[in-house]
């Protein structure tokens, strides 16, 4: 029962952050760039100031997933960083906290793209 | 006609031609689509630390993004992910998938004009500004961490 009320806030809070993003479309019909760009400096932001752990903490993927997620990564990699290199963290935190990701959508989408062919052009 | 006039009348003719989402069902849509995605990451991730208890809670959650960035890749290569992201906007987008399919799709679409102009250039069309902005910002909380640092 409890696996079924974690597994409830995922579903929730990832659906409203979800929400929230095609809400901003809607209403001021912005790119999906900025969209993800936006969506990092939050997550960055939040992370930034503490808060993201808080609500990571019941909403596990629910936050993760999303894009902020990623944002959240990119400063708590530079916030480790820094504690343990100093300057040097500034310049190697961020990255090497989301190089499993970048290096993933890149190497999967060049793979994908010599296999695959374009559907929109038929 | 002067220019503001005619501004105004280029602007209405575009704001007409603009394809328009349907607000609410999209908005519906966006909220259990995205649910569902994030619903699978967390599925895969107890799934993960359920078979291999030695790995780390950190690795498991990066094994998880790269499954979830490979699924999202390759429905992107066979056309289903774009078609998903009409239906649902930002529940396709906002995820980490959308940040895989926003790479692959580019890639894709443009693997006509050749692998270093295609695929390599165009991969970039919007993970460009997020890598940019995600390594300025991060780069900006790491600065202002080591000076708090300095002080206490």
């Amino acid at each position: 029962m409890e696996m079924f009320i974690d597994y409830l806030w995922v579903f929730i809070i990832g659906g409203l952050v979800c929400m929230i993003g095609e809400l901003l479309i809607i209403t001021t019909n912005i790119t999906s760039a900025r969209i993800l760009v936006t969506f990092v400096l939050v997550g960055v932001f939040l992370e930034a100031v503490g808060l993201f752990d808080y609500i990571s903490d019941f909403a596990g993927a629910g936050i993760n997933v999303p894009i902020v997620g990623f944002g959240a990564s990119l400063a708590k990699g530079a916030i480790g960083a820094v504690r343990s290199q100093g300057i040097l963290g500034i310049f190697t935190g961020g990255l090497t906290a989301t190089a499993a990701g970048i290096s993933a959508a890149i190497i999967f989408a060049f793979i994908f793209a010599l296999i695959f062919h374009s559907h929109t052009k038929k | 006609m002067d220019i503001k006039e005619r501004n105004r009348a280029y602007n209405k003719y575009v704001n007409a031609k603009i394809p328009k989402t349907r607000p609410w069902p999209t908005l519906f849509n966006s909220f259990w689509v995205g649910g569902l995605i994030c619903l699978l990451g967390q599925g895969i991730n107890d799934l993960l630390l359920y078979l291999f208890p030695n790995i780390s809670e950190q690795s498991a959650w990066a094994y998880t993004l790269i499954i979830l960035i490979f699924l999202a890749a390759l429905l992107t290569g066979i056309g289903v992910y774009d078609k998903l992201g009409k239906f649902a906007g930002g529940g396709t987008i906002v995820p980490i998938t959308g940040f895989s399919n926003s790479i692959t799709s580019p890639s894709v679409e443009f693997k006509s004009e050749g692998i270093v102009y295609g695929i390599c250039v165009k991969m970039f069309t919007i993970a460009g500004p997020v890598i940019v902005f995600g390594v300025l910002s991060s780069a900006l909380v790491g600065l202002i961490y080591y000076i708090v640092y300095l002080f206490i």
